[in-house]
């Protein structure tokens, strides 16, 4: 598997400026950057490795850490907040164990608050990965968070 | 002749589920055998995304818009009877009428549309589509005549950079044409990152050939024989298209060497940004194509001695390299008879917020807000009071009542204490609070400042919180003196144009509004009624019917009151959420002074709620977070 990236470093190492779209290729490729990842890149390329993590922090395209299968979004703006967004967040947190901004060990779920999904008519609303869920009740995450998990066993 | 029928296949329509409307249109002109009289086509954004998914009938003109695929097989009836789908009409919401055509809808009929022509008309994805139209053909004159000859003509048109600065675009090319190097490279700006704009991603999808023939003209002119665009790695259909536009282009010997038998050669490179909001900034986005940070240099000196690699460099945004094909087709006079004194041409606007009719619109330089405002944007939604507008995303100014006349131009606009910017265009009406609003811009244009240099990495930040506790009913009457000699001071010192443009939306606030600032440091009251920390909430008694209803409901316990005895709010408990507001069936809760009395409890909504309506605006036109 670590041959593909060196594919990617071979392709990018005499382009000049190649560095920001071999780690968009790498991304794409891996999920995301790891430390691991970044170094390969850094020696392979013949740059620093300070060099290129301060290319892969720069950018919001770039993650440094894993990231779950599915990316949920929770509405935090003034519709869904007065309307109990908070709960929501924490039974979350709670059935996912995780906090906000992190992902579970298994890499299944990521937990992101956004300033405003623009649903507000929906709220409290999330959005797990292109799919929005409106109206929600915090004893509704569970149910919710099972259909994905089912989904990712079937794939698997 | 064959008529066509132009399905929009923008950004907007695209998620309102066009392509869906496309295929299923496709498939019932091939079984009723009729796709042989019918051309249809996927074309780019049509500007009127509020309405999408929209269909045009050519050559008749009819506009159908919120098209569904369950419409496809009245469409198609219509269709082969050449009849009109009533139904589906636009309906103006002044008179009730439907209107037939795209021209008498008033949404267009004020516009000038010269660069977006062809969105919305032809098939992006096909080169021959675009010949069509003339597409290509200024390239013939323009390589018959000297490069010089090409930027006189540039500079006598008047045309101005369309990305924020309005820096004179011949003259820029010039500096580039005389300054010294091996080789030369243009770059196309397509970083387009103003939360509320949107309209160089609808140019690339919906007319991509023209970018590049501008290319072609600007690459000619100062003598380059590379480009780049440099474009959002978060508009995938952009980029499709943008790389599709270019193979064909190559196979027709537009780019490449020797075109057309001039003798030039141009070759044309794809760069994805990574998302940076600073790195629409020109030297900014160098380092970025140089696989750097994406962080800017002083200046000078200019990339037009000294850009990419060293060598000089021109950087133009999407709009303005659209414009040359224009320019070149109709002659400079021609093109500089259009516009004000200083500003020339025609600009697109992205406009947004509590306005009706949202989209992109391309109008003269020169015309007043209140002509774009209310007879274009049909006026502000629900019956509400106009009461500012944004002009230039996160580095512009918001302009009031009072700049509703004014002819709108480069000048005109930083002499009010805005910026053209990127021509997004947000309206806000009597319910937006004009702190909050400064507010968010800023922690934008925070967020996404590079920290290189101070005036803009701390000064900026102490101007969030300065804000932040404004908002909060922590602020004081001296901080607005404050938020004034500290934002001047940003703009004077900042390194890049994002520094010292992070500032406006607070100073043109407080020039325009400052009342509503004084009323949320002095009487902490917010008066539109937005900012959470400032309301309270009380318990109107004549109106109040003891019902019990807001008791029952408020989450916290903050109500007492005994059967048949006005109910009365605790203002330490109150948490605000306003649940109490809403549920009262006879008005009696207020809020603040008093002046929002909820009628009924539909009629005041949280949903309403600006700020998050703003945000909602301001991010559809923005990158998605990742």
């Amino acid at each position: 598997m670590s041959s593909d990236i060196d594919e990617l470093i071979e392709k990018y190492r005499q382009a000049r400026g190649g560095l920001i779209p071999l780690l968009q290729e790498t991304q794409e490729l891996k999920g995301f950057l790891s430390r691991e990842t970044l170094e390969k890149i850094a020696s392979g390329m013949n740059l620093s490795l300070a060099k290129v993590v301060g290319v892969a922090t720069f950018y919001h395209q770039f993650h440094l850490e894993p990231r779950g299968k599915y990316i949920i979004r929770v509405c935090m703006g003034t519709a869904c907040h007065v309307r109990g967004a908070a709960d929501i967040l924490a039974a979350m947190e709670k059935e996912l164990g995780v906090r906000v901004g992190d992902t579970t060990p298994d890499l299944t779920f990521t937990l992101e608050q956004v300033a405003c999904l623009g649903a507000c008519g929906l709220a409290p609303v999330i959005m797990i990965n292109e799919d929005t869920h409106g109206k929600l009740t915090p004893d509704q995450v569970p149910e919710i968070l099972a259909k994905y998990r089912q989904k990712t066993a079937v794939i698997h | 002749m064959k008529r066509s029928i132009l399905v929009c296949g923008g950004t907007g329509c695209v998620s309102s589920h066009s392509r869906l409307v496309h295929d299923a249109l496709e498939k019932e002109l091939r079984t009723r055998g009729l796709d042989k009289q019918f051309e249809l086509k996927y074309t780019g954004c049509h500007g009127f995304c509020e309405q999408g998914p929209i269909i045009t009938v050519e050559p008749e003109g009819y506009f159908y818009c919120q098209v569904t695929d369950e419409h496809v097989p009245k469409l198609v009836d219509s269709l082969r009877e050449g009849s009109v789908y009533e139904d589906l009409l636009y309906k103006d919401p002044e008179t009730q009428e439907r209107v037939k055509t795209r021209d008498e809808v008033p949404f267009y009929k004020k516009q000038k549309r010269l660069v977006l022509k062809n969105c919305g008309r032809i098939n992006p994805e096909n080169i021959e589509d675009y010949l069509k139209t003339g597409g290509y053909q200024t390239l013939d004159k323009v390589f018959n005549m000297p490069p010089e000859a090409v930027i006189e003509e540039v500079k006598a048109s008047g045309l101005r950079g369309r990305g924020g600065g309005g820096f004179p675009t011949g003259l820029k090319w010039a500096y580039a044409r005389e300054a010294r190097g091996d080789k030369k490279y243009l770059i196309c700006n397509a970083d387009e990152g103003d939360p509320g704009a949107f309209m160089d991603r609808s140019i690339l999808e919906g007319d991509p050939h023209r970018v590049l023939e501008g290319m072609l003209i600007a690459g000619y002119a100062i003598g380059a024989s590379e480009g780049f665009v440099y474009i959002r790695a978060e508009y995938p259909l952009a980029v499709k298209r943008l790389a599709m536009a270019i193979r064909q282009a190559r196979e027709k010997g537009y780019l490449g060497n020797n075109i057309l038998g001039s003798g030039f050669n141009f070759n044309i490179h794809i760069s994805q940004g990574a998302g940076a909001f600073v790195c629409g900034e020109e030297t900014a986005l160098i380092a970025s194509l140089q696989g750097n940070r994406g962080m800017p240099r002083p200046r000078p000196p200019f990339p037009a001695t000294k850009g990419l690699w060293d060598r000089p460099t021109v950087v133009n945004n999407v709009e303005t390299l659209a414009n040359l094909p224009v320019i070149l087709n109709m002659g400079a006079g021609a093109y500089a008879s259009i516009g004000t004194k200083q500003s020339k041409g025609t600009k697109i606007f992205a406009l947004t917020g509590k306005i009706k009719n949202t989209g992109l619109v391309e109008v003269p330089m020169g015309i007043t807000l209140r002509e774009i405002i209310f007879d274009i944007g049909g006026g502000i939604r629900n019956g509400k009071k106009f009461k500012a507008v944004q002009i230039g995303g996160p580095s512009g100014g918001c302009l009031g009542e009072e700049h509703l006349d004014l002819p709108i131009d480069y000048d005109s606009l930083i002499e009010a204490g805005a910026m053209m910017g990127s021509g997004g265009l947000v309206v806000m009406d009597e319910d937006t609070c004009m702190v909050e609003l400064a507010r968010f811009f800023l922690s934008f244009t925070r967020m996404e400042a590079c920290g290189k240099c101070t005036p803009c990495r701390e000064g900026n930040t102490r101007l969030l919180e300065i804000l932040n506790r404004i908002v909060e009913g922590k602020g004081e009457p001296r901080d607005l003196d404050l938020l004034e000699t500290l934002g001047r001071n940003i703009i004077d010192t900042s390194l890049c144009g994002l520094g010292q443009s992070a500032p406006n939306p607070v100073l043109s606030a407080l020039r325009y509004f400052r009342p509503e600032y004084e009323m949320h440091v002095k009487q902490k009251i917010c008066p539109a009624g937005v900012c959470k920390d400032l309301l309270s909430y009380r318990i109107i008694e004549e109106k109040c019917k003891a019902c019990g209803l807001c008791l029952k409901h408020c989450p916290v316990g903050a109500i007492t009151g005994a059967k048949g005895q006005p109910h009365r709010i605790d203002p330490e408990m109150c948490e605000k959420c306003g649940e109490c507001l809403k549920k009262c069936p006879f008005g009696a809760i207020v809020t603040a002074g008093g002046d929002r009395i909820g009628k009924n409890k539909n009629d005041y909504q949280w949903d309403h709620v600006p700020r998050t309506r703003e945000l909602h605006d301001l991010e559809s036109g923005r990158r998605e977070r990742y």
